[in-house]
Formats: C-alpha cells, structure tokens, sequence
C-alpha cells in the first residue's frame, strides 16, 4: 500500500478510537453540562477518581479494569445524586447557579486532586489487563486493544444511555427537564428529582470513562487536566443536550487530531481540533445536533 | 442568569474559599521547633499537582538528610529545622511563598523547589534578598540572570546545547554498522527543546541526517499517529525528548507499531522512575536514554547506598517512588553542599558562602562536585544508559546493577551497548 494512504487509513482508524474514549470523556458532561446546565468543571476530576478506584480495586482483587468500571458505576451515581444535591441546596435552589455554581464545582475539582494525592500519593497508577499489549493487524491498518476495548466499552455504555434517555419515562423526563422544569412540576413530576437522577447518571458515566482511560495509559492525581478543554469543546460541537452530537464530535475530534499529527506534526493537533471547533459554531451555532432555541 | 449583587459575590467566594481551603492542608506544617534556635532551611516544593511525584521524593530525601545530620549534633552547634510548603506545581505561587519563607518566617537559607519550571519565578525574589541559592535539577536558569549566588544541583552544566546530547551521539560510534538518519521528537517545554537542540546541532558532527524533527503539545493522549510518521521515514536513530507520562505513552505507541531502530531513546524523563519501569516492564529493554544515577558499580559514591537503604525503608509509607534512583540521591546531595559550606563559613552569611561555593569542591553522595561562574556543575555529567536483561515489571532488579546499564560518560562504563532497539531481549 501507498505509504501516505495507510498514514491516512491508520491515522482515521487511531483518531475513531481516540475518539472513543473522548466520547466516553465527554458524554457524561453532554448530560449534566448540556441537558441539566450545570458547568460541572470537575467531571475529568472525578473521572480520573473514578479510575484510580478501578486501579486500587481491581489490582486488589485481580478484575479487569473495565469491568471494575462498569460495577463501581452504581457507587458514582449514587456519588453523584449527593453532589446535586449539596449544589441545589447551596446554590441551585437559590438562584445562585452561575458563578457561584462554578466556583462550587472548581473547588470540587481542587478537593478531587489533591484528595487523591494526599490518599494515594502523586505517582503514576496503572492497571494493564493483559490484552492492553495486543495489537490486530488488518493488513496495514494497527488496531491496539489498549484503544478499542475502552472504546467498544464507552459506545455500549453511551447507547445504553441514550436508549434510556428515550424510551423509559425517567429518561423522557432528564430530556423534558432541559426544557421547561415547571411545565414537568405542572405533571406531578419533582424538576430536582429527575435533575439528581440525570447528574448521577453522568457521574455513573465518569467512572466508565475513568476504566477507559486507566486502560489507556496510567494515570495520576493532575491527569484531568488534559481533558478539561477537550471535553467541554466535543460537548459544545455536538450540541450540548445530544449524545449523538457528543460521539460524533469526539470522533471527528480524534479523527482531526490524529490526522493533523500523521501529516502536519503533532503540535498542530490540538490548535486544528480546536479550530475545527470555531467553524462549526460558525456554521451551526447550535452545534452539530443541537436545536436551535 | 442570575443579577450578580455583592452579596452574590460574596457567597462566591465563600464557596471558593471554602472548597479550595484544603490547598494549605496538603502542604506539611511546618516542622516544630527542635530545641534552642535551630537553623532554618526554607524552600517552596510541589507536594501535589503534576510535578508532586519528583517533589515528594525530594522532599523525602531532604527530611532524611536533616535527620543524619541533627543525629550527628547539627550544623554550627544548632539542629537544622526545615521548612516547606506546597506550590502545588503552580509556578505563580512561588514568589509568595518565597517571600514568606524569608520575610515571615525569617528562615535562615533557602533551597529550591525541584525542576526549572519552579525555580525560574523564585530568582527575582531570592535574588532582591540576596540569598545564597542551591537548586535541585534546574537547567540554564542562571544563564541570563548570572547571579553569582546561585548553585544548581544538576549534571547539564553551564552548556546544554553543547553537551547534553554528546553521549547519546557518542553511541552511535559503538553500533556494530554505521547509521544515517535521525529522527526528533520533543515535547513543548523548556528542557525538552534544550535537549532536542542540542541533538539537532550536533547531528552533522555525527554524519546524521535529520530525516523527522516535530514537537508535541504537554496535552497530547495518543502517540501512535506521530510514531507512525517517524516509522514513515525509516530512521536509524531515534531521538525523544519527553516528560511523564507522555514517556510512557510514547514508549508504548513504540511497541504496538513495532518501530525499531539501531539506536532508540534520547532524552526521556519518565523511565527513571520506579513506576513507569514496573508498567513498561520488558518494553524498555535496549532503550538508551539519558539518566543521573545508576546502581552500577562505576556510581558506588560513599554514602549513596546507605542513603538508599534509608529511603526505600520510607518510600512505601510516603507513598512516593520506591527506588530513590533518580533525583533523590542529588536532592540528599544538594543539602551536603549547604552543610559543608557552612562547615567551612562557621557561619549564616550569604556572601561568604556563595563564595565558598564558587571557590571549593564538594564531595557529597552523587560524587564530587565543583561549580562554575555560572554556579552549574562545571563538569557535565549527562549519564546515558540502556535498560537490558528486563523480562518483568519487578522493581527489584532496579536495585542491582545490571538493569541499567552506563554507556557514558566513558568514566563511569559499565555494559556494552546492545542494538536495536525493539529486537528481543
């Protein structure tokens, strides 16, 4: 094969799979950030808490990462229905949300990071189940397990949700609450209890992303620093409320960012990713799945 | 959106304040007074944040040193107390906490945060209050400020450029075929750019052409579309300059593509610690990248092993790098040069023991040491080692010699090099 094409054709086969654990990153934020308005700044945070979790638990008990991912979910749900409901307590319920909110939220972010270094020290963690060293090779295109499987793992989850989202009442209900909070009350539907419900549903969905990641490489207590930017801008692309958006705006974020590195070097990635980002909204303000209001 | 009032403000800062609160509790009170007047050693240290894992290990390696030293009856008759407090690896809270140490807590000396990022916006400071400066691991700080009061403990002396890819060039020469091509792959930050510099101005010297020379951003996640563009151009020699945990990213992107080459590495940070090397495991065999310290024979300084011992009794409990291979020997060895000055001073005085520093050698745990004008090391001594006979990620063969072995500097040899990289072990 043509060397360029298969720079090509792995770069977008690389850029899919980044773009995987992105989605994974990114539709828990799709949820509180884009359905429920609350700029929950420290979602990386905790997902990288979650991962260390995956670490500590699934080293001990000799699990897999990602399936440690997917039964400690329970737990940052219920983590997440507690953080709700301390900001609607504090800030929400007074009309405080904005400023104050986010100031909620980056201590939250602060307290995560340095709680973890504090209880578990600064250093590098990993857990590496034993097809994280596997790679397929279809002809000339590299497939490494370390990136598919959290990917697979992050779609599975993302469609579960959306499923959720729009066939059980309770998911009608996150979408519904988006919308027109009082018109719900006007069902007998309580607004805060469908908005505890879908901001532990996008804790649930850091821990998932929090396995990926630790599947993808290790992590530390300041890892969520790399994804804050990112995850706020796929979530922003693919229309804030729209789960579909938010996977197709992580694909084309990886996809971008993988091909700028294949062909430009790598320096140029994040600048052309982010640039991708201006042109969208220049074109569709409402983001690639967005309504307009 | 809510009107913002000033009692809205204030709630947000309240919420602020409280939730960031905990920023003082993560760094160590400062140590309680050991009896009469003890002297008083201050520095500012990453304790969390992305810099936490070097800093805590230094900062465990320093606590060891004061104890050796108040069990020998302290400095000057006076037990030496220090005291630290976390910059939390943010560059913007160190000339604050600088300035307390000196004016507030009227510390008798300072000593560095670890690494240059950290120590760059403590100069002004130290230098308006005229304090005599030991770094630990800066590199070319002092190279525009020449203050003559500043000393770094660190092997890339004055000229980084010059030398500090010299040894891994020099391997080339022990390749069994004469190589070609060099690719460079450098992180954007100060040091990496320095080290790939430095490859890049002496490639010619070594018959080298440069045949892929990119940077990447602290941020980047995959590597394996940039590895694979360096395997595009098939070079004979690869040449990395990166900080964790982008190494380790690297390294595996490395190994899923199956890239090999005569001669792979360069400047990496991140395969010295004790954690990355249980993680990659047999992935680093053959990889020669630059070091400071290795347990072989040639590096047996007085002093280092039962340092060693002292700190991997420790390290589980401080839950920071078990081996003590890196930078911990140098932060030990950074505060021998502060005793023994002052040994030769009899006394706290800035002046005269910046002098001494420039005038005297010293000889600490890391071996001898001597500064330049310019207060570096005036004898660079970039290490550079391949890691071989690796099968696991068991830590333990990380204490013996053997595992890293010293290519160079000439002085200090232990092993032969083995070619390429990416064959088996």
């Amino acid at each position: 094969m043509d060397p360029t094409l298969s720079l090509l054709l792995n770069g977008i086969v690389s850029g899919l799979l980044l773009g995987g654990l992105y989605a994974a990153a990114a539709s828990g934020l799709a949820v509180s950030f884009g359905m429920l308005d609350i700029v929950n700044i420290a979602h990386p945070a905790l997902m990288v808490a979650a991962g260390m979790a995956v670490v500590l638990v699934g080293t001990a008990l000799g699990l897999d990462p990602l399936l440690v991912a997917v039964l400690q979910a329970p737990l940052f749900y219920l983590l997440g229905t507690l953080l709700y409901r301390a900001y609607h307590h504090f800030f929400e319920r007074r009309g405080d949300e904005a400023l104050q909110g986010l100031a909620f939220f980056f201590g939250v972010m602060f307290i995560v990071e340095v709680g973890l270094v504090l209880l578990l020290g600064p250093e590098q963690r990993f857990l590496d189940p034993d097809y994280a060293f596997v790679t397929w090779r279809l002809g000339e295109i590299d497939v490494p397990l370390r990136m598919l499987a959290p990917a697979l793992l992050a779609l599975a989850a993302i469609a579960a949700l959306w499923v959720f989202l729009r066939r059980s009442f309770t998911g009608l209900a996150v979408a519904a609450v988006a919308q027109d909070p009082e018109a719900l009350r006007l069902m007998a539907v309580d607004p805060v209890r469908i908005k505890r419900i879908a901001f532990g549903l996008s804790i649930a969905l850091a821990s998932i992303a929090g396995g990926a990641l630790v599947v993808v490489q290790p992590i530390e207590p300041g890892s969520h620093q790399v994804f804050i930017g990112r995850v706020f801008a796929i979530c922003i692309m693919g229309g804030m409320a729209s789960l579909p958006g938010c996977v197709l705006a992580a694909f084309l974020f990886g996809v971008v960012e993988n091909l700028t590195a294949s062909f430009y070097g790598p320096s140029w990635s994040p600048a052309v990713a982010f640039g991708w980002l201006l042109l969208v909204l220049a074109f569709r303000p409402q983001g690639l799945f967005g309504r307009l209001a | 959106m809510s009107e913002l009032t000033r009692r809205g403000l204030g709630r947000a800062a309240l919420a602020g304040a409280l939730t960031t609160a905990v920023a003082p509790w993560a760094a160590p009170w400062p140590a309680l007074a050991q009896g009469v007047n003890p002297i008083r050693i201050g520095c500012s240290m990453s304790l969390s944040g992305g810099l936490a894992a070097n800093g805590r290990s230094a900062q465990l390696a320093q606590r060891i040193w004061a104890e050796d030293v108040n069990a020998r009856g302290g400095l000057l008759g006076r037990p030496v107390q220090l005291v630290s407090y976390d910059d939390q690896s943010n560059p913007a809270n160190v000339p604050a906490l600088f300035t307390k140490l000196i004016d507030v807590d009227k510390v008798d000396l300072v000593t560095s945060p670890y690494a240059t990022a950290m120590i760059a916006p403590s100069m002004p400071v130290v230098m308006q209050r005229g304090m005599c400066y030991v770094a630990l691991f800066g590199a070319g700080v002092n190279e525009r400020l020449k203050y003559d009061r500043y000393f770094s403990m660190n092997v890339t002396g004055d000229d980084i450029k010059g030398h500090y890819a010299r040894g891994f060039l020099e391997c080339t020469k022990m390749l069994p075929n004469p190589v070609r091509s060099l690719s460079i792959l450098a992180v954007d930050n100060d040091f990496a750019q320095r080290a790939a510099e430095s490859v890049r101005g002496m490639a010619r010297e070594y018959g080298l052409r440069i045949v892929y020379d990119r940077s990447y951003p602290p941020s980047t996640v995959d590597f394996t579309p940039t590895i694979r563009a360096i395997q595009a151009q098939r070079p004979d020699v690869v040449f990395f300059a990166s900080y964790p945990p982008d190494s380790n990213g690297i390294l595996r992107a490395v190994s899923e593509l199956k890239l090999s080459a005569a001669l792979l590495g360069g400047g990496m940070v991140g395969p010295q610690i004790a954690a990355v090397q249980a993680q990659l495991g047999p992935i680093l065999n053959n990889l020669v990248t630059w070091d400071v310290y290795s347990p072989e024979p040639t590096m047996q300084f007085p002093g280092v092993v039962e340092f060693q011992e002292k700190y991997r009794a420790r390290a589980p409990a401080e839950q920071t790098d078990v081996l003590g291979n890196y930078l911990q020997p140098y932060a030990y060895a950074q505060m021998q040069v502060i005793a023994q000055s002052l040994a030769r001073v009899g006394r706290i005085d800035q002046e005269a023991l910046a002098k001494d520093m420039h005038a005297n050698g010293f000889e600490t745990i890391v071996g001898p040491v001597r500064f330049s004008a310019l207060g570096e090391w005036a004898e660079p001594r970039n290490l550079f080692v391949q890691f071989q006979n690796i099968a696991d990620g068991d830590l333990e063969k990380y204490k013996k010699p053997g595992t890293k072995v010293i290519l160079y500097p000439p002085a200090l040899k232990s092993g032969t090099l083995r070619s390429p990289y990416g064959a088996p072990a």
